[in-house]
């Protein structure tokens, strides 16, 4: 038996899971939505990703993040992939900084940007001033 | 006195909160508004939360602090009439709104605004705010400093650590610290139930095995040079720890996350009056504070979980600001809330007469299918827990303006495991 808790809404309740010969026995679910969500965790947990990426010629670090939820055992083998990676400048948010990370089929992308030079900064400076 | 500048209004801080502000003001036709931050960048805090899970009350999809600032970011430049001024620090603000500023490119400004928006967001507590005992080694971080420095200049701290306070910042950081290879052998709650969200618990904490001790704290702190170990000791329910019961965890890192006060410098050289129970401005239904023209929003008025709803708040001041220029709002009528049983906090304090008012409120202690009640109106409430804010949107008929106020308390619930 496994116990897992819900965090589809703020009520959190402690579902206990059984493998039982119809399929997965799931109690404690307040609602219909906590079978769904034990179900999905007891056969394919998926997580979201984020985490930083080094830039050449920069002190500032890029955000990234996968662009859809990767299975949960492949987090690892992706920090690792990710912590090998430097990007050279210039990246624009949205971009694709690695296909198919940890063989997940999913893409890791950039959070921010970065505009040449290697200086991390979101644009702001093409703002007007007085 | 520098020479003067006059504009119509005057946003203190860029995070999400003066930006939504500013955005509003201008869609609601204001013309000069000068937008202003210390800071290099835009966003605030934002650029150090890497993590996702923002947005999805405001914009209804789920991004990371740095997607969500920039789609404001983008926002900002539509309006021709909003000036940003990065790297340039408030110093004074007067009840009659002269803004003096500096900045290495123009010295001493000062701006004369018909309105003023304080949106300086919040800083953490200190470490010397908590007095833990023992030596002062190196390796003792706030929680958000560290991310700054984990998220934005890529930095390491060490290669184990113990974590101090349960709120989600701390939960956040152990998860980072851990994909980063730092093994973080515990986080330490002083009390019998963590400030964060299930989520955050289940996703940050479970997720990796990194075991959460309630009621426990750091009693001593270990090293000569760098953080050697430290001392936890469970509490008693007084918040006394039980030295026979202490433990060590060797560690180099201990990070600290026990909370966030609103920055309020400014706030009290104005003169505003400041609410005990959240730390910031006093503000009515428009999110004017006790000065006329002075406006608060965002985490300077109440340390919010969800930047959604300090975007949100601020374009209803944003807008407000817009209209009190105008004259459009004149003397009011207004009643004070006053928090009952299980109530910490609520926001806005003062409730105009006549206006639908959404609350921000804050209970106490977790308790379960406890009722609501605000002024004439309920709502049922399965869960309360001190870590999530409860929404009521308070209309004109749930006041009784005999009364003389507007009492706000959750009755009837039962205290949860
Ligand atoms: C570490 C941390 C993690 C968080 N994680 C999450 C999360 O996961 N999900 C979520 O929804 N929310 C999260 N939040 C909450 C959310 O980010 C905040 O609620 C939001 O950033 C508050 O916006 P703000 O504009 O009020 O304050 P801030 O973002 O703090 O911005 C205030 C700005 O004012 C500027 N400023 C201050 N004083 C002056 C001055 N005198 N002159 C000029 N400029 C000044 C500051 O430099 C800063 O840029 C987190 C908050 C923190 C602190
Ligand atoms: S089972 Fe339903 S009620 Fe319980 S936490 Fe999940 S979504 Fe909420």
């Amino acid at each position: 038996m496994t116990e897992l808790t819900c965090i589809v809404c703020p009520v959190g309740c402690r579902l206990k899971v059984e493998q039982g010969k119809e399929g997965l026995k799931i109690i404690g679910n307040g609602c219909r939505r906590g079978v769904a969500y034990a179900r999905d965790e007891m056969t394919a947990p998926k997580r979201m990703l984020t985490a930083v990426v080094q830039v050449a010629g920069s002190e500032r670090m890029l955000p990234v993040k996968t662009e859809t939820a990767i299975p949960k055992a492949k987090i690892y083998a992706a920090m690792e992939e990710i912590k090998a990676i430097t990007v050279s400048p210039p990246v624009m948010i949205g971009q694709v900084i690695k296909e198919n990370l940890a063989e997940s089929g999913v893409p890791l992308v950039a959070t921010g940007t970065i505009a040449g030079e290697g200086c991390f900064k979101p644009l702001e400076k093409s703002l007007g001033s007085e | 006195m520098p020479k003067t500048k006059a504009v119509d209004l005057v946003v203190v801080g860029a995070g999400p909160a003066g930006m939504a502000a500013a955005v509003a003001a201008a869609e609601a036709g204001v013309e000069k508004i000068i937008l202003l931050e210390r800071q290099a960048e835009l966003g605030g805090i934002l650029p150090q939360c890497i993590h996702n899970g923002f947005g999805l009350r405001y914009f209804k999809e789920e991004l990371t602090g740095p997607e969500y600032a920039h789609r404001f970011v983008q926002e900002l430049k539509k309006h021709p009439g909003l000036k940003v001024k990065t790297e340039t620090m408030v110093v004074t603000i007067t009840p009659d709104r002269k803004v003096v500023t500096t900045s290495a490119t123009e010295g001493l400004v000062c701006y004369q605004a018909g309105a003023v928006i304080l949106a300086m967001g919040c800083r953490e507590r200190p470490r010397g705010a908590i007095n833990i005992p023992g030596t002062r080694p190196a390796g003792i971080y706030t929680a958000g400093s560290l991310q700054y420095l984990m998220n934005i200049e890529g930095f390491l701290p060490g290669r184990s650590a113990v974590i101090l306070g349960s709120g989600d910042i701390g939960l956040i950081m152990a998860r980072r610290l851990t994909l980063e290879g730092v093994r973080v052998k515990a986080v330490l709650e002083l009390m019998p139930y963590s400030n964060g969200l299930n989520r955050n618990i289940v996703q940050c904490l479970e997720d990796f095995q990194i075991p959460l001790y309630l009621s426990h704290t750091v009693t001593e702190i270990f090293g000569e040079k760098r953080v050697e170990k430290v001392r936890v000791a469970p509490v008693d329910k007084d918040f006394k720890p039980i030295a026979e019961k202490g433990f060590d965890l060797s560690c180099d890192t201990l990070v600290l996350s026990v909370g966030l006060i609103p920055e309020n410098e400014l706030s009290l050289q104005i003169g505003v009056e400041l609410d005990p129970a959240t730390g910031g401005p006093v503000v009515d239904s428009f999110y004017q504070t006790t000065v006329e023209g002075i406006f608060a929003c965002g985490n300077v008025a109440l340390v919010h979980d969800l930047v959604d709803d300090v975007s949100t708040e601020s374009a209803l001041a944003g807008r407000a600001a817009a209209a009190y220029l105008k004259g459009e709002i004149k003397t009011k009528r207004w009643l004070p809330v006053k928090a009952g049983r299980n109530i910490r906090s609520i926001v806005p304090q003062r409730i105009v007469v006549g206006q639908t008012t959404p609350l921000y409120i804050r209970a106490r202690y977790p308790e379960r299918n406890a009722t609501l009640h605000v002024g004439d109106g309920q709502t049922k409430q399965q869960v309360v827990s001190p870590g999530e804010t409860i929404y009521y949107t308070l209309k004109p008929e749930d006041i009784r303006t005999a009364d003389g106020w507007v009492e706000v308390s959750l009755e009837g619930g039962r205290v949860h495991d």
